[in-house]
């Protein structure tokens, strides 16, 4: 590194030609320098991983002629955290904490993944309850509406623009004042468990969803007053990150991506799972392919989440949320106690005092875990981001064999190249935000 | 640092130093170090219900030559520890740092071939912060302790000899294991 | 505390290789076989608690298990299976390759199907699979690797999904490879998105896909030695201490298999 900005280092000779490193300085005066000593203008530019406009701990490549973007790449793994050799070390319901914690925005999907694909693998899938489906439901939308608002509040402020950013977190708390209200936390829940859930909904959790929607129909049309209506944003937005049908399928892309090249595909339609089908609510699409069209889709399928949540909330019935099978369902039931957590002392008094049995039965559930006959499963919920796909692995023991998840992050991102390529420099942070990659998911 | 590391100790140097502590504590420039989950709650900080601005640091600067607060907020990987020690060697004195979220502080859940097990084994920390994430509050708590600390900053040779105080101590202090706790 | 830490110190996570024959421990494979088990034993599993040094004394010792996965299917499949392994079968014949070498096997098991497929033909299946109108495998889901030390000359499998959006389907492939020739062809030249996923899988667990355009380390840093996701590399995590405690890292702790 050299101080003297202006003045480029001597050139370092690689096998691709002499590299420059130089820190700050004006950019005209750089280029230029730069032009007088090489022989053509291609300049390597290299973005992150730590660059507040680059989504987290993503580092992009880019060669540039001028203002033009010649080649970009994406190196990734700076995040990379072995979540999936971790989990092979845990028993089945343990997993459930680690794979939360994949893609963080997007927990209750990482979680309804995991729990379906071993449901699955113990055949009790037609098992779990209803009213452990329909509070599956109800928590994937609100996250699916406060995944959004993170994916337009980052993106409002790598444009530049502060205020959607305030607007977005503004509204992504009233979602995570649900989510506390029902789980006990903010984030990385582990709420959603294999056979069901980890406890039922609380009291006053109904007229609090009530009023989260009301409120929520009222901030919503803001955000087309701020951003679809100003023309700013459209034309920062418009025609970048343009990524048709035929480069969608080709690299896998998925989600709000492939909706916006004209699909509508959408798992909850064409492969249902935790009964979706019984739901009624359109898939949007749009066949602008671009950044704006991606923009208008999130900001209406949080539309329609909000009618999900609604049909949600009619359909609850009063039921158990955990699977009748006693070898499966974690024996405790759950209760806040004077000490503001653990669990319920008639629990604890009944297998404490009462039945050694049940004394026996609890421990071994909870440190051994249950037993998952082998065989391998895959299954796939449609997170915010695209197909959220779990490959599982069990060798018949107490813990998983093989997870992976196929996480639309990573997959979305490596459209990113084909999104930038031949536009302006600064047009590839857009395209990076519409993409909306969350590290945590994308090197998990 | 400056001018005041040649003034000698006593009423002239507290004094200096309460003014500069002061000045420090009021301004403090957080440099962007989001790595996982604990960044969207460093952001949520520094949005509209937590408002970070009433501390004055709402000012993220992207740029570590123009911070001199890092929040090293989640799960430090191998792949990304000698850029974090980069960003850090490149802000300038005097700075500190917060280790946020238990995988910042010490690897927690995650503890494999992936993660550096604590951010301190790459950087000097100041605040460890617990939990994952921290809530909002608990982050502003230990932005509040640190302009505490910082308010409290040595110079010159009383920094000299706090270091010292400091050292004597650490070599002093037993083993984390030889400590008395819940578990003997 | 101490005593937890020795218990997989032999580095035998209390699994034995099964060397072909499942046969030689009758009486649980009998017991498997009441309870349905017919399968492919990959590995055999002895003890109750993961201690092989003769540390276990609970009289769960001298247990053995065969661990076995699902075994080939007989027709019919049900569902739409049928249908797809009919159409596979009928585009291979038409391309002159005999189904019966690129397919070894097909199980279908909890309402998925899986086509095993040899390494040599994997990319004129996968092909057919995307280009055949009547299968239409549009969309690849990625690939998944699985280290099975104990099944040998099979250590490494490669998984595949594929989704149809036209039919509305999902077939999974699946691989295997020797763990001392880990060559598998890379499928990118059909489904451009495998591109980072392969080099996932070989990052990870050492499989390598020839032809691959640019097969490099993706989540680890370039100078990593060995692959952390296979069975034989450990977790790598350390003691933690606490105050007048100390736990052993996750690998190394006392565990049920």
């Amino acid at each position: 590194m050299t101080t003297h900005a202006t003045r480029p280092a001597e050139p370092r000779e690689t096998t691709e030609g002499p590299v420059y490193t130089v820190t700050g300085g004006d950019w005209d005066e750089i280029t230029q320098a730069a032009a007088e000593r090489a022989d053509d203008e291609r300049i390597v530019v290299n973005m992150g991983p730590q660059h507040p406009s680059t989504h987290g701990v993503l580092r992009l490549i880019l060669e540039i002629d001028g203002e033009t973007v010649t080649e970009a790449r994406a190196g990734i793994g700076y995040l990379h955290t072995g979540i999936e050799k971790n989990l092979e070390y845990r028993t089945w319901t343990q997993g459930t904490t680690f794979v939360t914690r994949m893609d963080y925005l997007t927990p209750f999907y990482n979680e309804a993944a995991y729990c379906l694909g071993v449901e699955k693998l113990l055949g009790i899938t037609d098992d779990v309850p209803d009213r452990a489906s329909v509070i599956r439901v109800l928590l994937m939308e609100i996250n699916r509406i406060s995944s959004h608002f993170v994916a337009i509040a980052t993106g409002g402020m790598e444009l530049g623009a502060t205020t959607v950013m305030i607007y977005g977190f503004r509204d992504r708390e009233l979602c995570l004042d649900l989510f506390e209200l029902i789980t006990g936390l903010r984030m990385n829940h582990a709420f959603i468990r294999p056979g069901g859930l980890a406890q039922d909904l609380p009291p006053g959790a109904i007229d609090a969803l009530r009023e989260f929607v009301r409120q929520m129909r009222k901030n919503l049309p803001e955000y087309d007053a701020l951003c679809s209506g100003s023309p700013v944003f459209r034309a920062r937005l418009k025609d970048v990150g343009y990524l048709d049908l035929a480069g969608c399928l080709a690299l896998g892309a998925t989600g709000p991506i492939l909706r916006s090249a004209g699909l509508p595909h959408d798992l909850r339609k064409s492969d249902p799972y935790c009964g979706y089908e019984n739901y009624d609510f359109e898939v949007p699409t749009t066949d602008t392919c671009d950044s704006f069209g991606r923009f208008l889709l999130r900001l209406e399928e949080i539309e329609q989440s909000l009618r999900i949540i609604e049909q949600c909330m009619e359909r609850l019935e009063p039921g158990p949320v955990m699977v009748g099978d006693k070898k499966i369902a974690w024996p405790a039931q759950l209760a806040l106690g004077p000490d503001g957590l653990g669990n319920s002392l008639d629990h604890i008094k009944n297998i404490m005092g009462t039945s050694m049995e049940a004394l026996i039965h609890h421990f071994k559930l909870v440190t051994e875990g249950f037993r998952v006959p082998p065989g391998q499963v895959y299954t796939a919920v449609e997170s915010p981001k695209g197909e959220l796909g779990v490959h599982l692995v069990s060798d018949g023991g107490t813990r998983p064999y093989r997870v992976h998840f196929r996480d639309p992050s990573f997959t979305n991102l490596q459209s990113m190249a084909a999104m930038c390529e031949g536009g302006m420099v600064a047009d590839v942070i857009v395209a990076v935000a519409s993409i909306d990659p969350v590290m945590g998911g994308v090197d998990r | 640092m400056g001018l005041e590391d040649k003034i000698p100790g006593g009423f002239i140097l507290d004094t200096v130093e309460n003014l500069a502590g002061l000045a420090r504590k009021s301004s403090v420039f957080p440099a962007t170090f989001g790595l996982a989950c604990c960044a969207i709650e460093m952001m949520t900080t520094g949005a509209g219900r937590y408002d970070l601005a009433r501390f004055g640091m709402e000012v993220f600067r992207g740029s570590p030559r123009q911070a001199d607060l890092m929040i090293v907020a989640g799960r430090v990987s191998q792949k990304m520890a000698p850029v974090l020690r980069q960003v850090y060697d490149q802000m300038p004195n005097p700075k500190w740092v917060i280790s946020m979220g238990v995988c910042a502080s010490s690897g927690g859940m995650f503890n494999n071939y992936a993660i550096v097990q604590g951010v301190d084994h790459v950087v000097p920390v100041d605040i460890y912060l617990p939990g994952c994430p921290p809530r909002p509050e608990m982050l502003m708590d230990a932005i509040l302790k640190l302009h505490a600390k910082i308010r409290e900053e040595k110079l010159g040779i009383n920094r000299e000899q706090a270091a010292r105080e400091a050292e004597e101590a650490a070599l002093k202090a037993l083993p984390t294991i030889e400590l008395k706790g819940l578990l003997r | 505390m101490s005593s937890e830490r020795d218990h997989r110190s032999d580095g035998n996570d209390g699994t034995t290789v099964n060397g072909n024959d499942p046969t030689a421990d009758g009486v649980t494979d009998a017991a498997l076989e009441r309870a349905g088990g017919t399968g492919e034993a990959i590995a055999r599993r002895r003890g109750m608690f993961g201690a092989n040094n003769g540390s276990d004394t609970t009289g769960y010792g001298g247990l053995t298990r065969t661990v076995r996965m699902p075994g080939a299917s007989a027709r019919p499949y049900g569902g739409y299976f049928d249908e797809v392994a009919d159409e596979l079968e009928g585009a291979l014949e038409e391309q002159g390759l005999d189904p019966a070498h690129a397919v070894e096997k097909t199980v279908v098991d909890r309402g998925e199907i899986t086509f095993h497929i040899a390494r040599e033909h994997l990319l004129q299946v996968v092909r057919t699979l995307r280009d055949d109108p009547a299968l239409r495998f549009e969309l690849c889901l990625g690939v998944s690797g699985v280290h099975n030390p104990h099944d040998t000359g099979r250590e490494l499998h490669a998984v595949y999904h594929l989704r149809s959006l036209t039919h509305g389907r999902l077939v999974r492939l699946e691989v295997s490879v020797p763990e001392a020739d880990p060559h598998l062809p890379s499928v990118v030249a059909v489904y451009p998105t495998n591109d980072w996923h392969e080099r996932e899988a070989y990052d990870f667990f050492g499989l390598v896909f020839d032809d691959h355009p640019a097969l490099t380390r993706i989540m680890m840093p370039d100078d990593w030695q060995g692959f952390p996701q296979r069975k034989d590399y450990p977790l790598g995590g350390i003691p933690v201490e606490y105050k007048g405690a100390q736990i052993p890292a996750p690998d190394q702790r006392r565990s049920y298999s």
